[in-house]
């Protein structure tokens, strides 16, 4: 199959006689491509960008530090995911916030978090509501389970993110070309391939749902070229093992449930209209704002001096074009965000790229 | 973030199932799939399956993953 797709792809760009630039929306895509070593065997016109869709890198700074402000809170738990503990914002991280004595859990599931308000009914938890499509469905499910079961020490301290507004975005600011998307598997496996149309419609742009083994990526790049270089711009699924057109409606369902689209600010790209999802009206009980009225102030979110995250989440600059990337910026010491992540764009190339021949 | 490899249901009541992932029994919801069973193969997402795969989808998974280990083997 290897064999086959290298010759497709050759085949493919041998027929287009410019640079392609295509992105690769999701981190995990990122981080799959690098530990194969992909990009080594792309042909010299065919180059790949990494995206948006690392949830952790996208998290506003001012996000973090509103949540290092409720963990001073008397009586509060802060229950997440374990790549929001080192992500720095201006008031630290939740690494050193823990350290000093703040009461952080660290889940597996959103599930363990509604447990976890069963368990201690003396504290306020407040569950970190970051990720994209895939995630939100599973949040949804917390705020819904809560409300059933009555519970009054539950809430969600949203800043979901919703993908193709992203995309978009990026397409309109026009600050680089992309020639087409490996778009993100398990999102589509909950939306469902319809969500890229207009992508591929109204902007011209090729969308190609990838799975996640090397071999999917490969196929998704080969797929995209051949659109490419025959004029097209339409929404393909690589991934038809697990990702059907509809996508999975009984969480569809869910999201709208208990969600609604709100615009959302995304670190690098600024606040994107109609890309993220809040907690409907029905359901404010369960909004951590709502319980803590000092989450809605506005706090300013510089970013670190020199770090150009940024711009690497917009696909405008690599890694190695930042001052700080290996100097001051390592994993065990990161300053930006797409250090952090072990599917940030910066953490994939400091352990992978330095030892590859195409970047 | 995205774990992609299937995994299946060994034990089911209501919407909590049990499943093996790779001899490793992890308790899963299953709320969001219509008409899990037992012996289903899901992808699970953060606790949750959120997509059932059918015998066909597990086959295309395994002869993917066959020819990856291939290489390999071959590279080293």
């Amino acid at each position: 199959m290897f064999k086959e797709i290298k010759e497709n792809l050759r085949h493919w760009a041998k027929q287009i006689d410019r640079p392609l630039k295509l992105m690769e929306v999701c981190g995990t895509h990122t981080m799959a491509a690098f530990r194969a070593g992909l990009r080594s065997f792309l042909p010299e016109n065919v180059n790949l960008l990494s995206g948006p869709g690392c949830p952790v890198c996208v998290t506003a700074g001012d996000y973090i530090d509103h949540v290092i402000r409720l963990t001073a809170e008397p009586n509060v738990m802060i229950a997440t995911f374990g790549d929001m503990l080192r992500v720095p914002g201006n008031l630290g991280s939740l690494e050193i916030a823990r350290a000093q004595g703040a009461d952080i859990l660290v889940v597996y599931s959103p599930v363990d978090a509604v447990l976890a308000a069963e368990k201690y009914s003396d504290k306020q938890v407040v569950f970190l509501g970051v990720g994209f499509e895939t995630t939100a469905p599973t949040v949804a499910w917390t705020i819904q389970a809560a409300a059933e079961k009555k519970l009054a020490n539950y809430s969600v301290f949203c800043a979901h993110k919703t993908m193709p507004q992203a995309m978009a975005a990026l397409l309109q600011s026009k600050e680089v070309r992309i020639d087409g998307f490996v778009c993100p598997g398990h999102v589509s496996v909950i939306t469902g391939t319809k969500l890229y149309t207009f992508i591929a419609e109204e902007y011209k742009t090729p969308c190609v749902v990838a799975g996640f083994e090397p071999l999917d990526i490969f196929q998704a790049i080969t797929m995209l070229v051949q659109q490419c270089a025959e004029g097209r711009s339409e929404v393909e699924n690589q991934y038809q093992r697990s990702v059907k057109e509809k996508g999975n409606q009984a969480a569809q369902a869910l999201l709208a449930e208990i969600f609604e689209p709100c615009d959302a600010k995304w670190r690098g790209l600024g606040v994107i209209s109609g890309s993220g999802l809040q907690i409907r009206a029905k359901y404010a009980d369960y909004a951590a704002e709502n319980k803590f009225a000092f989450l809605q102030e506005k706090l300013a979110a510089p970013e670190p001096i020199g770090c150009r995250c940024g711009e690497i989440l917009r696909g405008v600059c690599i890694p190695f074009e930042c001052p700080l990337f290996q100097k001051a910026c390592t994993p065990a010491n990161p300053i930006g965000a797409c250090m952090v992540s072990n599917e940030g764009t910066c953490a994939a190339y400091y352990k992978y790229a330095q030892k590859q021949r195409k970047v | 973030m995205c774990l992609a490899i299937p995994v299946q249901i060994v034990e089911l009541e209501g919407t909590q199932a049990v499943v093996d992932m790779h001899g490793v029994r992890r308790p899963v919801q299953v709320n969001l799939l219509q008409n899990p069973e037992v012996g289903d193969y899901v992808l699970v997402h953060a606790g949750f399956a959120i997509q059932k795969w059918s015998e066909a989808d597990v086959a295309e998974y395994h002869a993917i993953m066959e020819e990856m280990n291939a290489m390999d083997e071959k590279a080293e």
